[in-house]
């Protein structure tokens, strides 16, 4: 029986304490789970850290990641987030070199267009800070590169389920 | 509330956990600690080397169903204890590894015999600790004892800075313990339960496979008392064996690449098979693809990552293995009325037969399976073996009855050389009075045989039958078997005498050459107040059988 690969989301609440992430790493690692990306922060409480974790995978190897990060001690809650119901989003800052003055205000116009901000200006280059989905960050810095990336930085995805569904400690 | 050093808080936090006995080796960085101990009631007991530490804890364990405790100092005592941890991690053995560690401002210095222990066993435990302040030592041992024990049970280890062991603070030992993350499920739902009566009503071939789940939940009697309702034979894994008294009239041993014919046949050809208390690991299934093709799964676990991890099963049950089976036994009970079910149950008498058969082939010299049916004899029912790793192991579990839970005590997921021995000492801690029978190769031996000091020492007397093929028995076999006899660095040229090698200890040595002999020895050494080292040569030669080659469903097994 194949089953198809997809991007999966998890949200998981975790202990907020020292080798919480180096055990939920070292515990993919270990299996061969395939990571995205993962972001960690404190949540609504401050004792609990927000883990949002992206896999690819089929249906049997997101279950075993859920049920893997449950096994663990320090793993409070686990969910796996409908895309349809949950609002994701990634912070990217990205350093675009822009020698002269055409480059310049090109690049700060598509910033504008892509509602990012200019965070830093240098004589030959800006940063520039942007958020949304991933598709968004991936179109953007698509636009960027033929006036040359220097440093890209990206947080990982965020992700919250829609209206008064959640996955939090009760 | 009151005022103590961190190492005397650790003994009475270890006091309010009933820890009798402590296996360890002391050091520099765990000396606070072992001052304490000096003056307390707990025993500890001073191994040769800390793996063997380990090993004690996890043999303790597995025949007292308490938990272990093992200790060392950081660095080489701490990574020494490594291979015991991951096996007590691999069958899910209670212990709690304490360690010392180098003091606080040096950590993370690469200091004198400094080494990151909790992240070497962040894998290999079910949790660890690292002591940040004195005051934390009583609510993290209880945790460590409590997480250790329950669910799951599984190794846990608490690293001890040096500089915490002396610091003083109040210590308050009936602080609460919450673990917002860990919270086993134990009661079986209830829809997944009617689910499995009704496949088990309507099954005309059902066999349960029990594994180390049943005796760690002590729900040996439920099993029993399903599998006679049902009239449904019970096979084990190497980790259930003595879940089900190996001379009851529906046992029908062990299953996998070196079960049993009975158990193979039997589980491949059933419609319905109830898994308890195991995790469907490779040397249980044969080719996982083909594993019990026509069945339909109840796989019952307490952990909920095994279930669905190799085999997905038509009803999965995350729960404690006795409350699940006595919930199927009750609901059973009431719908289902069979009085007998013989085509199934003639079939497997007849595949019986075929073991019994194995074990009478004559030929030259001793038998293995023969001198395991000749120590069953002369053993009391409650008597406990443990076994090396290799074919001594596995003549062991095919042809040495289990009759009675936690007697058959055996390295099964990390396939440990050198765990039984240094197990069977931790064993006979735990229950002077029954005797306690390594089944020993001649390999494994040697690889913790420095124990025997430790033995002698603390009056630990154990009996080790080395079957003493002079080979790497088992890579020797499947060299044999798979690569044409190319016997390539197997031949253990220049073994000890082992003879000696016991005296030398103040041990008692005996070599055996025949079955009469080993009569004669066995009943000394039963009798002896000092571990025996019997000596039995074996040919070389030995293959152990019925084997599934790798790859091979269960069915597919050599029988000669
Ligand atoms: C620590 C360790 N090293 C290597 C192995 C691989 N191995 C499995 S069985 C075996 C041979 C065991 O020899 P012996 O103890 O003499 O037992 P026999 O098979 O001869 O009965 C070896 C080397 C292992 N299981 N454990
Ligand atoms: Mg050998």
């Amino acid at each position: 029986m194949e089953m198809k690969e997809r991007i999966y989301m998890i949200s998981a609440i975790v202990e907020h304490k020292p080798g919480v992430l180096y055990s939920v790493s070292n515990m993919f690692r270990r299996r061969g789970f395939n990571i995205e990306s993962i972001s960690v922060g404190e949540s609504e409480q401050s004792d609990l850290a927000r883990m949002t974790i992206t896999i690819k995978g089929d249906e049997a190897t997101v279950e075993q990641v859920v049920k893997q990060l449950k096994k663990l001690i320090s793993v409070v809650k686990v969910s796996i987030l409908d895309s349809e119901n949950t609002v994701a989003r990634e912070l990217a800052l990205i350093k675009v070199s822009t020698p002269d003055a055409r480059v310049r205000s090109d690049v700060i116009n598509y910033t504008e267009i892509f509602k990012g901000h200019i965070v830093d200006v240098a004589h030959e280059s800006l940063i520039i800070e942007i958020t949304g989905d991933t598709d968004k960050i991936n179109a953007f810095i698509e636009l960027m590169k033929p006036f040359g990336v220097r440093e890209i930085a990206r947080t990982g995805i965020a992700a919250l389920q829609r209206g008064m569904r959640s996955v939090k400690m009760e | 509330m009151s005022r103590m050093s961190g190492a005397k808080a650790l003994i009475e936090s270890l006091r309010k956990e009933n820890v009798e006995f402590i296996f360890g080796i002391p050091g520099g960085a765990i000396l606070p600690v072992y001052d304490v101990l000096y003056d307390s009631d707990i025993k500890h007991i001073l191994m040769r080397h800390e793996q063997c530490a380990a090993h004690a804890a996890d043999g303790y364990a597995r025949a007292s169903g308490k938990v272990g405790v093992c200790m060392s100092t950081s660095g080489p005592g701490a990574t020494n204890l490594v291979t015991g941890i991951a096996n007590a991690y691999m069958d899910s053995s209670p212990i709690v590894a304490i360690t010392g560690q180098v003091p606080r401002p040096f950590i993370g210095k690469d200091a004198f015999q400094e080494t990151d222990i909790v992240g070497i066993t962040t894998p290999i435990t079910k949790c660890n600790f690292q002591v940040r302040n004195a005051a934390e030592i009583p609510k993290i041992v209880k945790t460590a004892f409590y997480i250790a024990s329950t669910g799951r049970p599984g190794p846990v280890l608490i690293d001890l800075p040096r500089d915490a062991q002396t610091e003083e603070d109040e210590m308050n030992f009936d602080e609460k313990i919450e673990l917002r993350g860990y919270r086993p499920t134990y009661d079986p739902h209830p829809l997944q339960l009617e689910k499995a009566v009704q496949l088990l009503i309507q099954a005309e071939r059902p066999i349960i496979i029990a594994g180390g789940g049943v005796k760690a939940s002590n729900a040996c009697s439920e099993l029993a008392a399903l599998a006679e309702t049902l009239l449904a034979p019970v096979a084990t894994t190497l980790m259930g064996k003595g879940a089900i008294p190996e001379d009851h009239p529906l046992s029908v041993g062990m299953l996998g690449m070196h079960g049993t014919v009975a158990a193979n046949h039997l589980v491949q050809d059933a419609d319905v098979l109830l898994a308890v208390g195991m995790r469907f690991s490779d040397r249980s299934t044969g080719n996982i693809k083909a594993f019990c093709p026509d069945g339909k799964i109840i796989h019952i676990d307490i952990d909920s990552s095994e279930i669905g991890k190799n085999i997905k099963p038509h009803v999965p049950i995350v729960a404690d293995a006795k409350r699940a089976l006595q919930s199927i036994h009750n609901r059973l009970i009431q719908k289902f009325n069979r009085k007998e079910r013989s085509t199934w149950l003639n079939r497997m008498q007849t595949l019986k037969n075929i073991h019994e058969e194995i074990i009478k082939s004559a030929g030259d010299g001793i038998k293995p399976p023969a001198l395991m049916v000749e120590i069953r004899k002369m053993l009391p029912n409650n008597a406990i073996i443990t076994t090396e790793v290799g074919q001594n192991q596995m003549w062991a579990a095919l042809y040495l009855k289990a009759y009675k839970p936690r007697t058959f005590i055996s390295s099964g997921g990390l396939g440990t050389m050198g765990f039984g021995f240094p197990a069977a000492l931790g064993a006979k801690v735990a229950c002077p009075e029954v005797p306690v029978v390594d089944i020993a190769g001649d390999g494994s031996f040697l690889m913790t045989e420095q124990d025997l000091a430790s033995s002698i020492a603390w009056k630990i007397p154990v009996i080790v039958v080395i079957l003493n093929n002079s080979m790497l028995g088992m890579v020797a076999q499947w060299q044999r078997l798979f690569y044409n006899r190319r016997y390539s660095a197997v031949d253990l040229k220049r073994i000890p005498d082992f003879v000696k090698l016991a005296e030398s200890y103040g041990a008692q040595g005996l070599r055996v050459q025949s079955i009469e002999e080993f009569r004669e020895a066995f009943k000394e050494a039963i009798n002896s107040d000092v571990t025996t080292v019997i000596d039995v040569p074996i040919s070389p030669e030995e293959n152990v059988l019925p084997m599934v080659p790798p790859g091979n469903t269960l069915k597919d097994l050599i029988l000669s």
